[in-house]
């Protein structure tokens, strides 16, 4: 697996370079590759989600800097902005790993992971996805898979501006509250050392671990 | 005459929505290329077709429901 961090990123662009590495990827030209990144203020609209999920017209959202677009991704709707991380892991599914919900679980795995190295514990909320820690919802999920090849990722929240969740139903779920790891910690946390944390937990936590847990 | 059908997504997974369709009736196909996009809870992922002919119909439209082993489409 290679880690590429992109820095500050649009979504579009990154959208892009995804569907060009997963080209690659599904070809057998590129190995699995890990895309770190933090992405300009945007609203995205997941397969799930519609506009009836986000509570202000375009024109307002815009004033504020925030785009929206939709996204061909699973899940409702979701915000990413600066001070969150969001990865995006274009790797190929072989054999028993080709089951995407235990890739979704994998994801889960890896934000209980990357929590746990800062003394959090996470709760499994049934029958929701994401990551929980405190009744809170900290990190969101959605992939994409094309020709058994992953895109789309996991988006933690570490010092993000949490106010524009409250534009938005997040992933569709009426209620939910969002948290960031700042909010939890009570101070801003060091961006590269979190992405460091959590990139150590993509390495540590194993894919067919995710794959074969069922066993 | 060869039936799409909905491949199987994982242990416990019986059922995906259909989200939009790729190609069209009447549409040349070859095998392996992407036919439709389906979407479960947080997923999204495409459906190839396992061969080639003309899309002559489409079974499951756009918000369908259908489960594993169903049929999507038929190619002849």
């Amino acid at each position: 697996m290679q880690i590429v961090d992109l820095g500050i990123t649009d979504y579009k662009d990154t959208y892009r370079l995804q569907m060009e590495l997963l080209e690659k990827v599904s070809q057998g030209l590129s190995e699995n590759t890990l895309l770190i990144t933090e992405h300009r203020p945007v609203i995205t609209i997941g397969r799930k989600g519609s506009w009836a999920d986000i509570f202000k017209s375009r024109e307002s959202l815009s004033s504020r800097g925030i785009e929206v677009l939709e996204s061909d991704r699973g899940g409702g709707v979701t915000y990413h902005g600066p001070g969150q991380i969001v990865a995006y892991p274009v790797f190929k599914l072989e054999n028993e790993a080709r089951d995407i919900y235990s890739f979704l679980e994998f994801l889960e795995k890896i934000g209980s992971h990357f929590l746990m190295q800062y003394g959090l514990s996470t709760e499994p909320r049934p029958g929701l996805r994401g990551v929980w820690v405190k009744g809170k919802k900290i990190a969101s999920i959605g992939i994409g898979v094309k020709r058994w090849v992953t895109y789309h990722g996991l988006a933690i929240n570490i010092n993000t501006d949490l106010a524009p969740f409250s534009f938005i139903r997040p992933c569709g779920i009426e209620g939910v509250e969002m948290a960031s790891l700042k909010t939890i910690l009570g101070g801003r946390l060091y961006i590269n050392d979190a992405k460091d944390k959590l990139k150590s937990s993509f390495e540590k936590v194993s894919l067919l671990a995710a794959a074969v847990r069922k066993d | 005459m060869a039936e799409l059908k909905l491949p199987e997504l994982a242990e416990g997974v019986n059922e995906a929505v259909v989200s939009f369709w790729h190609r069209k009736e009447g549409d040349d196909i070859k095998d392996g290329d992407e036919i439709v996009e389906m979407a479960t809870d947080k997923a999204a992922f495409n459906v190839p077709s396992r061969s080639s002919g003309v899309l002559k119909r489409i079974v499951a439209k756009e918000g369908d429901t259908v489960k594993v082993g169903g049929v999507l489409a038929i190619i002849e």
